[in-house]
């Protein structure tokens, strides 16, 4: 080793002991030609441990996706319960399903925020120049965010349970109902997306998420049954993707059809899926 | 003699904007090369190509024989970027974000985490190492970009404007980093707004404007073609002043400016302050003011294009952007 030429030149303000981290450079190995789906899986876990690590940072965060749908679910179930479904049970049964659909849509935000953060901050770059799977960034915030929501849906049909809130078909309907609502939400989440890639910074995309998701989940049956609605906004709500989510959500949780509202919500998926995952990815590699 | 780094005739537009206009570079291995020029030049724009960020519109460009386009996962794996912004995730500790490119980059736990102690520790860094980034300074939050990026212990480096927005004593370090780890054999490409960061840093320089290399060479030849300081002068009597340029126009290889009453001229020689004086003595001159002074990038660039640097609002959005 070249300890005392390192010595001359790398200053005395780099402690001696630490100079191993910048030893000199061996023979160049052999390079791999591309990553492989292996690598891509692992790189994909890597990067959901970040974002979930994050939190442990930020409890404040842990407060927003855990407290938060606690406390929707309390404020209807007592609250507005009574006056809309009869008693806080009866609209317990009706409630919970759409409460979980809403609350799946919002933890959406946090995968558009945290990639227009990325972005913002310059980490994005970081990496991409790294030799990582391409798709590594995104999917790894995906799978966080997937973890986050199973964390939100167990925590509201424990608390449900103890509210009084009994699963209607079986432990294959719950799954599927977990399995629909994931698929469903992350496919609107790509509209998120693509505002994230155009909006100049999270705070952009936070108020402009907000104020579209807002408006789409209370116009659905997620809370309330339309037949009160006024005739055009009965129409729109029919029509909405919130609405079909949570229908196949009652339907395979509690009773009810569920075939027809999951087929529709999976076509919605599809097609959210087919106009806004090109566009963002375009919207993407115009921004970098 | 070989080259790490080849770029013939880039060319990359954003719109309307070009961005860069037709680049070539050559970087020795080993070697420290400096990309000097001011906002929007087109530095980050060709640091973003060569570390396969951003593709380019003409020309091609390879990293140890590697093609930035069609090999970009080879060369990604040869290359390390600190930008200009710190980019680390703010929110995880030092440790965290060391480890988390070490096992991205396929090492195992505990390897991620020697390497990042070890890297934490060489920039002194072991103190603040489980602290959130957000709580750093704006020098060790450099330091730690600067430790992510060698994380996988690259052949290339790119350092683009290590030290801009840096306090001189932080600017001091960062230097002293960078010759230790030219010490090892890396080879930097570094991006600097300031003639003295390439002059201490860097053994080739090319100078950039409006997406051009305008002159390249070692700091020595730069510093004798545009004059390394600037020598100005203010006599007593306005009306000496067509005297004095005359007279330091004989020192010099490019026109003197003349603001106010103070003569203004670049000039290469570190010894020119006496004869300077007893030709201003000869001709009877007396002098109120003078001095010597090292050059600003501005100054280079005026002699070598005749124009001073623009850096408006236009050139700092560009470079921002791109950013």
């Amino acid at each position: 080793m070249t300890t005392t030429t390192m010595n001359n030149t790398v200053p005395d303000n780099l402690q001696a002991g630490a100079l191993s981290a910048l030893r000199p450079l061996g023979p160049l190995g052999a390079l791999s030609p591309r990553v492989g789906p292996l690598q891509g899986l692992r790189q994909t876990f890597s990067l959901a441990w970040r974002t979930l690590v994050q939190i442990k940072h930020n409890p404040a965060e842990l407060i927003d996706f855990s407290v938060q749908p606690v406390m929707f679910l309390l404020l209807f179930t007592y609250v507005f319960g009574g006056a809309i479904g009869g008693s806080p049970h009866a609209y317990l049964m009706f409630a919970l399903p759409g409460i979980i659909v809403q609350n799946s849509l919002f933890t959406t935000l946090n995968t558009a925020t945290g990639l227009s953060t990325d972005l913002e901050k310059g980490f994005f770059d970081r990496l991409r120049s790294l030799p990582i799977a391409r798709f590594a960034p995104l999917s790894g915030r995906i799978l966080a965010d997937i973890a986050k929501q199973a964390w939100a849906v167990i925590m509201l049909l424990v608390i449900g349970y103890i509210l009084g809130f009994r699963i209607g078909t079986g432990p294959l309907g719950l799954l599927a109902a977990f399995g629909l609502v994931l698929i469903s939400t992350l496919a609107l989440s790509w509209a998120l997306v693509l505002v994230a890639m155009l909006a100049a910074n999270p705070e952009k995309v936070q108020i402009f998420g907000f104020v579209v998701l807002f408006p789409i989940t209370f116009t659905s049956d997620a809370f309330v049954r339309t037949a009160s609605m006024p005739g055009w906004l009965q129409a729109w709500s029919k029509a909405n993707p919130v609405t079909l989510i949570a229908d196949a959500m009652r339907g395979l949780m509690v009773s009810g059809p569920a075939a027809r509202p999951a087929v529709e919500s999976l076509l919605y998926a599809a097609g959210f899926t087919l106009v806004f995952a090109p566009l963002a990815v375009r919207a993407f590699k115009r921004r970098v | 003699m070989t080259y790490s780094i080849i770029a013939e005739g880039l060319v990359k537009r954003y719109g309307e904007t070009v961005a860069l206009d037709g680049i070539d570079l050559a970087v020795r291995t080993g070697s420290v090369f400096g990309l000097l020029g001011p906002n929007g030049a087109g530095k980050t724009t060709a640091v973003r190509i060569l570390a396969t960020l951003i593709r380019p519109d003409v020309g091609h460009a390879a990293v140890c024989g590697h093609d930035v386009v069609s090999q970009a996962h080879q060369v990604r794996q040869l290359t390390g970027l600190t930008g200009q912004y710190a980019s680390v995730d703010e929110t995880l500790t030092g440790t965290e974000n060391l480890m988390l490119i070490g096992r991205l980059t396929g090492q195992s736990r505990t390897a991620a985490n020697g390497r990042a102690r070890e890297l934490l520790a060489a920039f002194r860094l072991s103190d603040a190492a489980d602290r959130a980034v957000k709580t750093y300074s704006g020098g060790m939050r450099r330091r730690l970009d600067l430790a992510a990026s060698l994380v996988t212990s690259p052949r290339v480096l790119y350092l683009d404007e290590p030290t801009t927005g840096l306090d001189p004593l932080s600017r001091n370090e960062m230097w002293e980093v960078v010759r230790g780890l030219s010490a090892t054999g890396v080879t930097v490409l570094l991006t600097t707004q300031y003639l003295e960061e390439a002059d201490q840093l860097a053994e080739d320089i090319a100078v950039v404007d409006h997406g051009s290399v305008i002159a390249t060479g070692t700091p020595d030849e730069l510093k004798a073609r545009t004059g390394a300081q600037t020598l100005s002068v203010r006599p007593a009597n306005p009306a000496d002043v067509p005297a004095v340029m005359a007279i330091v126009t004989g020192f010099s290889p490019a026109e003197p400016e003349v603001r106010n009453t103070t003569v203004t001229v670049p000039v290469s020689q570190e010894d020119v302050l006496p004869s300077v004086m007893r030709r201003f003595e000869d001709a009877g001159i007396r002098v109120a003011e003078l001095n010597l002074r090292g050059s600003s990038l501005d100054e280079v660039f005026l002699s070598l294009t005749g124009r001073r640097t623009e850096t408006g609002p236009e050139a700092e959005v560009l470079e921002g952007s791109a950013a």
